[in-house]
């Protein structure tokens, strides 16, 4: 037998070649959308000397605000005038980044923690405590100041946000919707979900993931394998973008960027900015159980308030008196805050059933009733019972 | 109204029609969902939608339940007026949160500032030979949530009326469509479906003077059939489809129970923390004095919705349905 004479086996592999593939390639140049491995940071380089100094001013005083802010809403749990408080200290610049960076239309759809970027973008301080203070689960009108409820369960914000942006792009409006999370959240389902959605439908939506190191007690290394979760943004088809959360002006450029690009047609970006949470999660958890205080020392070592500060000191933009002046205002505020948690809030428990339905069914209408009923009994007893009166 | 000349056949086609004026008449009206679009909806309900309005107005989504139906509360939010198709009961179940946790509280946590008019239509009930997970009757579940409307049409006139009726409603409203009735015709109301159904109204089907059979969805027909078989037997069954289980409709339903004295409430959903349950007690405390027996309950048993092979055993019958009413013949124990 000759050497290259085929074989019956040959033969039969011939018949069953198979055809070649349809030739494969990338639906998307994952480059463009690769984050850069290295967080954005302006403050300390070149960069910031093309900062606008007005800007620099602006968010000076806003992050000292917010810094006291904090503080105070953290006090007001001790005085039990909060049932509590989950502390943004340490996370001020992305707060106040976020705040900023959005036009009057624009949207912001806040997590629980995310009071201060709501209080930032010009909501009472009072209205914005309400669901923290427990009068009731929303203290404003989302629509008046564009920010969508604060929202406790995770990452469900986040296609509310998608849709809101879809929604007023389908209607020809110049809206973009700029979404919180934090670095727990981004593990959940709904993530996944308004992320791919976002990028189906180019919606005018930024994600901002402040990934403030742990989720209650979790560290990062617990909840991703990812390299980093702005890198997550590729296999969705958006760009990822790191950004050092601590340096205000780096968050605000490239928040201003992402928002662009989606005003613009450009699609959703997403944004990780490395933070860190120098309060516990909330007034009710033992931060010393996960993690050292040697840690919580370095990140002190990089606080957003003190970076812009030593930048605009060094670019003599700020002296003692600018200083002084952003505490005093910042202590108005505070002192304006606590005095009115301080005036018991009015309630009317008749309020149950006012918002359930456009109209109460019948069952509700039955139960209201009743609810009546049992309250003017007690203010029947209560009179009885004051003194000098009838009961007595 | 631009239906007075609408003849539809079945049901599915009453569906589809009214999300085709609803869509023509409102111009915020959003039909979205897996395979809404160039498909028509697996159950076709959705056919021609999206050419005659276009994708924007009739959107298949990515595959995403909880996607689906968070975009559509920011859509809401937004001002518009989604109307979700979730492909099969326990497909929804993924979207289970957006629902509960926001749908339903949103014009609560507003304090009334946000309603959020969505209409999630979720195709639900067993009876057609569905392999696992496309039988479940999963009313309960909403039922048990406040602030949602639960409503479920058994006639092709309701499925017209009720449907424009939730599309219409500035309330979420999960519209339960028995997919056991998709194909059923037009036999309980022959006439064209005019009338917008206000949602919240139960409606006496077949009067009778021996005892009240209360029911609604893919169940009505059964009780309709078993009303039919028991006059052989000498009762005169009355039938009451509740069309909406929340809000619901005690004065109905209560006027129904004291005029006959006896009530069975029939639905598919399990006996166990089932609508039944609900239903019974809500009668019990309204009606006692006019009952002549317990309010007893014929429902699916307390299992996970079997394989089609054996479903029949399992759905409530006109049998099972008969023999209950002979239960009704209550004489204490002596
Ligand atoms: C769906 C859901 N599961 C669990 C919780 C309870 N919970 C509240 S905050 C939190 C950790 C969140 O961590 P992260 O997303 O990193 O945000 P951070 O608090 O650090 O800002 C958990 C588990 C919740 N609110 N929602």
């Amino acid at each position: 037998m000759k050497r290259n004479s085929p074989t019956v086996l040959d033969e039969q592999r011939g018949a069953y070649r198979p055809t070649p593939p349809p030739a494969w390639k990338p639906r998307t140049d994952p480059g463009p959308l690769l984050p850069d491995p290295e967080p954005y940071r302006v403050l300390g380089t070149e960069g910031a000397l093309k900062a606008d100094p007005a800007l620099l001013r602006r968010l000076y005083a806003q992050l000292v605000r917010g810094r006291r802010y904090n503080a105070q809403a953290t006090a007001l749990t001790k005085q039990g005038r909060l049932a509590v408080y989950p502390s943004t200290t340490g996370q001020e610049a992305c707060e106040i980044a976020a705040a900023d960076v959005l036009r009057e239309q624009d949207w912001l759809f806040p997590s629980y923690r995310d009071t201060l970027a709501a209080v930032a973008r010009g909501l009472d301080p009072v209205q914005a405590l309400t669901l923290l203070r427990g009068d009731w689960h929303t203290g404003y009108d989302p629509r008046e100041h564009r920010i969508a409820p604060l929202c406790t369960p995770l990452a469900t914000q986040l296609p509310h946000a998608v849709g809101l942006a879809h929604a007023a792009r389908l209607r020809g409006d110049d809206v973009v919707a700029l979404a919180l999370v934090g670095d727990g959240g981004t593990s959940e389902g709904d993530f996944h979900e308004a992320l791919n959605f976002a990028a189906v439908w180019q919606a005018p939506v930024v994600f901002l993931v402040q990934n403030n190191g742990f989720a209650i007690s979790v560290p990062l290394d617990k909840q991703t394998a990812a390299p980093s979760l702005a890198h997550k943004a590729v296999g969705y088809g958006m760009p990822g973008r790191l950004v050092d959360g601590n340096d205000v002006v780096a968050v605000h450029e490239v928040l201003t960027e992402a928002i662009q690009r989606a005003r613009t047609g450009g699609g959703p970006t997403l944004v990780e900015a490395i933070t860190y949470r120098i309060d516990a999660h909330t007034n009710a958890d033992d931060a010393t159980r996960y993690r050292e205080d040697k840690e919580v020392e370095v990140w002190r070592g990089h606080d957003p308030i003190a970076l812009l500060e030593r930048e605009l000191t060094e670019r003599g933009l700020l002296d003692d008196d600018g200083k002084q002046a952003a505490k005093d205002e910042a202590e108005t505020m505070a002192a304006d805050l606590r005095a009115r948690m301080n005036a018991d809030p009015v309630l009317d428990p008749m309020d149950l059933f006012s918002h359930v339905f456009a109209e109460q069914t019948s069952q509700l209408r039955e139960q209201a009733a009743q609810l009546r009923a049992e309250l003017d009994a007690e203010a029947e007893n209560d009179t009885h019972n004051e003194p000098g009166g009838t009961g007595r | 109204m631009t239906t007075a000349a609408v003849k539809p056949a079945t049901m599915a086609q009453a569906l589809g029609r009214a999300l085709r004026d609803a869509l023509a008449e409102d111009p915020t009206v959003h039909v979205m969902g897996e395979d809404v679009g160039t498909l028509g909806g697996v159950f076709r309900i959705t056919d021609g939608l999206a050419k005659e309005f276009g994708e924007d107005r009739c959107t298949d989504t990515p595959l995403a339940e909880a996607g689906i139906l968070g975009a559509a509360v920011g859509m809401a939010m937004y001002g518009l007026r989604p109307v979700v198709e979730m492909q099969f009961d326990a497909f929804a179940y993924p979207a289970f949160e957006q629902l509960v946790s926001h749908v339903s509280r949103w014009r609560n946590r507003t304090r009334g500032a946000m309603p959020l008019p969505i209409t999630i239509r979720v195709p639900y009930g067993g009876g057609i030979g569905g392999v696992e997970h496309h039988s479940d009757s999963s009313e309960a579940y909403y039922i048990a949530t406040p602030g949602l409307h639960v409503v479920t049409p058994a006639t092709v006139d309701d499925a017209y009326g009720l449907l424009r009726a939730s599309i219409a409603s500035d309330d979420p409203v999960v519209f339960m469509e028995p997919k056991r009735l998709y194909w059923s015709k037009s036999q309980w109301n022959p006439q064209t479906p005019t009338a917008v159904e206000p949602l919240g109204r139960a409606v006496v089907r077949r009067p009778g003077r021996s005892a009240t059979l209360l029911t609604y969805g893919p169940s009505l027909p059964v009780c309709l059939e078993a009303a039919e078989a028991a006059t052989a037997e000498g009762w005169d069954l009355e039938v009451v489809d509740l069309r909406s289980l929340v809000p619901f409709d005690d004065e109905t339903v209560c006027a129904s129970v004291r005029r006959t004295g006896r009530a069975l409430v029939v639905h598919e959903a399990t006996g166990f923390g089932g609508p039944g349950g609900e239903i019974a007690a809500r009668v019990t405390e309204r009606c006692f004095h006019h009952l002549e027996a317990p309010v007893l309950r014929v429902t699916g048993f307390d299992i996970p919705y079997p394989p089609p092979m054996l479903e029949r055993h399992h759905l409530p019958g006109v049998d099972r349905i008969l023999d209950a009413v002979a239960r009704l013949q209550w004489e204490a124990e002596s």
